[in-house]
């Protein structure tokens, strides 16, 4: 019976090639687009969430600046250097922290014999390497004793390796950073992207007494841009936020009516919006894109209703033949669902394509689950229910003997 | 004694129309028994397709009973109905109403279809079917690659697949030229000898000569039912 059926579903698709091509489009559009925008909302989430993990966990950021200057003009966050390398120290003596790590930063000119690189040098401790989870590749990260006597060494990110270097091993070679040469100690492992999408291996590591004494010299001896703090849970970033607060406005004899001239951020509190904001781009994306699922459904309910007008005479026939109500239905419906799944399938290739094609062109990250193809099928399927069902039951519910009448 | 094959108790139709209600069939009392080969003739407007429409279970009566088989034809549903003119009836068209798309084969299979019949004895029958309307050779054509003559004998292929107990034609011939319409007639003769009951609407005598019994229809009312020799003769 289902195989007599189908087989006659396909036979009137096919009498009908064009049309049923047309109609088609609609749902190969629709599903298409849903499978492409939900593969690049899902990549776009996946992105940030690499970058999140990038990052490391649990981090505050303390910035300074927001400081007034003698002639009233305010500045940027980390224009005028506040903190100190004393007060990142102070700070490691909270409770619930883990470790803090000091950063001072600019960019310097890097020079490896004939070759030569503009790039971020930052200061920091070795903690550091920890907070973010950045293992070395190679060499060992610099120690402790690097910083109390400013030594001139280097830990290096994969990129300003591959400029400078090539193919050659960096650690143990002589690099000069401003004039002055310093001695490679190790090459950090690949990083990728961060969030403001920087490249995270373009940078260059050096004890943070070393890039105030002998890179940045800044103005006020000791002074540093920033510094970081892990604490040991996500709740305790909250908790911190005051008690930090309070210990830097005691060690910048702040009285009580005067602003921070410092700034404390929730560097994974960021994160989490710019998760919530991905999330809810996808969402968007494939709302937007299954409108068109819609508009598809809506031309498969059209071009079934003419259909059905077309052949109430074969209606007819078959009624006069003897078949039932439901055997009627399910022609008709199956034909819906048949264009729509069809469609379907071709929609997901489509899809699937596009989706590279945007990776190739924009070099955005995508990806195609199995779960949204196959999601795709059950909507289309469903789709071709819906928008089926009110033709086939017209269709079944037609006199035998007006539809045999009709001309 | 058991109630005849086909029988109408005082039937009426009346259809709604924008001159009113217009009475097409008036108290009609008919029996037929199982084997007898039917005429039914009159004018157009006489009201003989709407009468073969109610045999047919494709119409219902506005009054009246009909009985098919003993059945009570205004007691079932859709579906019953369905099943009912599935097993009991094959229908002759004047327009021999062959699905235009499906082959000879195809068109033969389809009520087999509707009656759940497996796919193999499905090919089997229709072969059989076509065979034995001389056209055993052409299962594969198409209906508009036949001429009309040959049109008319797969829906009489058709009609016979689910071994109905009554033929109802519709204007058989009145498509066809004499020579197609002889053949047909001789085939339904044939029927009607293994048994089946033939109900058959024409307003040609020369073709209601076949049948062994005419009645005669006019305004909706029978006026004339007299047995005749039948088979042409």
């Amino acid at each position: 019976m289902i195989e007599a059926l189908l087989t006659e579903v396909w036979q009137a698709l096919v009498v009908n090639r064009l049309r049923t091509f047309l109609t088609m489009l609609g749902m190969m559009i629709g599903v298409g687009a849903v499978v492409m925008m939900v593969a690049i909302g899902e990549g776009v989430q996946d992105s940030i969430n690499e970058m999140i993990s990038s990052m490391g966990s649990n981090l505050l950021v303390v910035l300074s600046g927001s400081a007034t200057s003698s002639g009233g003009m305010k500045m940027g966050m980390g224009a005028t250097p506040t903190l100190t390398k004393a007060d990142a120290e102070a700070v490691t003596e909270l409770p619930q922290v883990v470790a803090v790590s000091p950063l001072v930063y600019g960019t310097a000119q890097i020079v490896y014999g004939s070759n030569n690189w503009s790039t971020m040098v930052v200061g920091v401790t070795p903690s550091y390497f920890d907070i973010r989870d950045w293992p070395v590749e190679e060499g060992t990260i610099f120690t402790d004793a690097d910083i109390r006597s400013a030594t001139r060494v280097a830990l290096i990110g994969k990129t300003v390796a591959k400029s400078l270097f090539g193919d050659e091993d960096p650690v143990g070679k002589i690099i000069r950073i401003k004039q002055n040469p310093y001695f490679v100690v190790g090459l950090l492992s690949a990083k990728g992207q961060s969030l403001d999408g920087r490249d995270n291996d373009d940078a260059i590591f050096v004890p943070v007494t070393t890039a105030q004494l002998k890179l940045f010299g800044t103005k006020f001896k000791g002074t540093i841009r920033l510094f970081i703090v892990q604490a040991n849970s996500v709740e305790a970033l909250t908790e911190l936020i005051s008690p930090i607060t309070e210990l830097l406005r005691e060690r910048h004899h702040l009285s009580i009516n005067v602003e921070n001239d410092f700034n404390v951020q929730n560097l994974t509190a960021l994160a989490n919006v710019a998760v919530k904001a991905a999330k809810l781009l996808s969402l968007m994306l494939g709302a937007i894109a299954s409108i068109s699922l819609v508009v598809g459904g809506i031309g498969i309910m059209n071009i079934m209703l003419v259909s059905v007008t077309e052949r109430t005479r074969e209606i007819g026939i078959r009624a006069s033949i003897g078949a039932l109500r439901r055997d009627i239905l399910l022609q008709f419906l199956l034909e819906a669902v048949v264009i729509s799944l069809v469609g379907c399938m071709i929609g997901v290739v489509i899809g699937i394509g596009g989706a590279f094609l945007v990776n190739k062109i924009s070099g955005l990250n995508v990806i195609i689950s199995l779960q949204s193809v196959l999601l795709a099928f059950l909507v289309a399927g469903g789709v071709g229910i819906f928008f089926g069902y009110y033709p086939a039951r017209k269709a079944a519910y037609l006199k035998p003997i007006d539809a045999l009448r009709y001309q | 004694m058991a109630a005849s094959f086909i029988e109408l108790k005082d039937l009426s139709k009346s259809y709604l129309s924008r001159a009113g209600n217009q009475e097409v069939l008036t108290d009609l009392n008919l029996s037929i028994n199982e084997g007898e080969f039917v005429a039914l003739m009159g004018p157009s407007g006489s009201g003989k397709s709407t009468l073969m429409n109610i045999i047919g279970c494709l119409d219902l009566p506005t009054s009246g009973i009909y009985l098919l088989n003993g059945t009570d034809v205004g007691s079932l549903d859709y579906d019953e109905q369905a099943i009912l003119r599935n097993n009991t009836i094959g229908f002759i068209f004047q327009g021999f109403n062959l699905l235009p798309r499906a082959t000879l084969e195809k068109n033969v299979m389809l009520p087999l279809v509707y009656a759940r019949v497996g796919k193999e004895e499905r090919h089997d029958r229709a072969r059989v079917l076509l065979e034995k309307v001389g056209l055993g050779n052409r299962l594969l054509a198409m209906p508009n690659e036949i001429s009309g003559g040959e049109q008319q004998r797969v829906a009489i292929a058709r009609a016979l697949a689910n071994n109905p107990k009554l033929i109802l034609a519709d204007e058989p011939t009145g498509n066809l030229d004499s020579g197609s319409g002889r053949v047909i007639m001789d085939i339904f003769t044939e029927l009607n000898k293994e048994g089946i009951t033939i109900f058959l609407v024409t307003h040609e005598l020369n073709i209601a000569s076949y049948a062994k019994r005419q009645i005669k229809l006019l305004d909706g009312k029978i006026v004339q039912d007299e047995a005749t020799k039948g088979a042409n003769q």
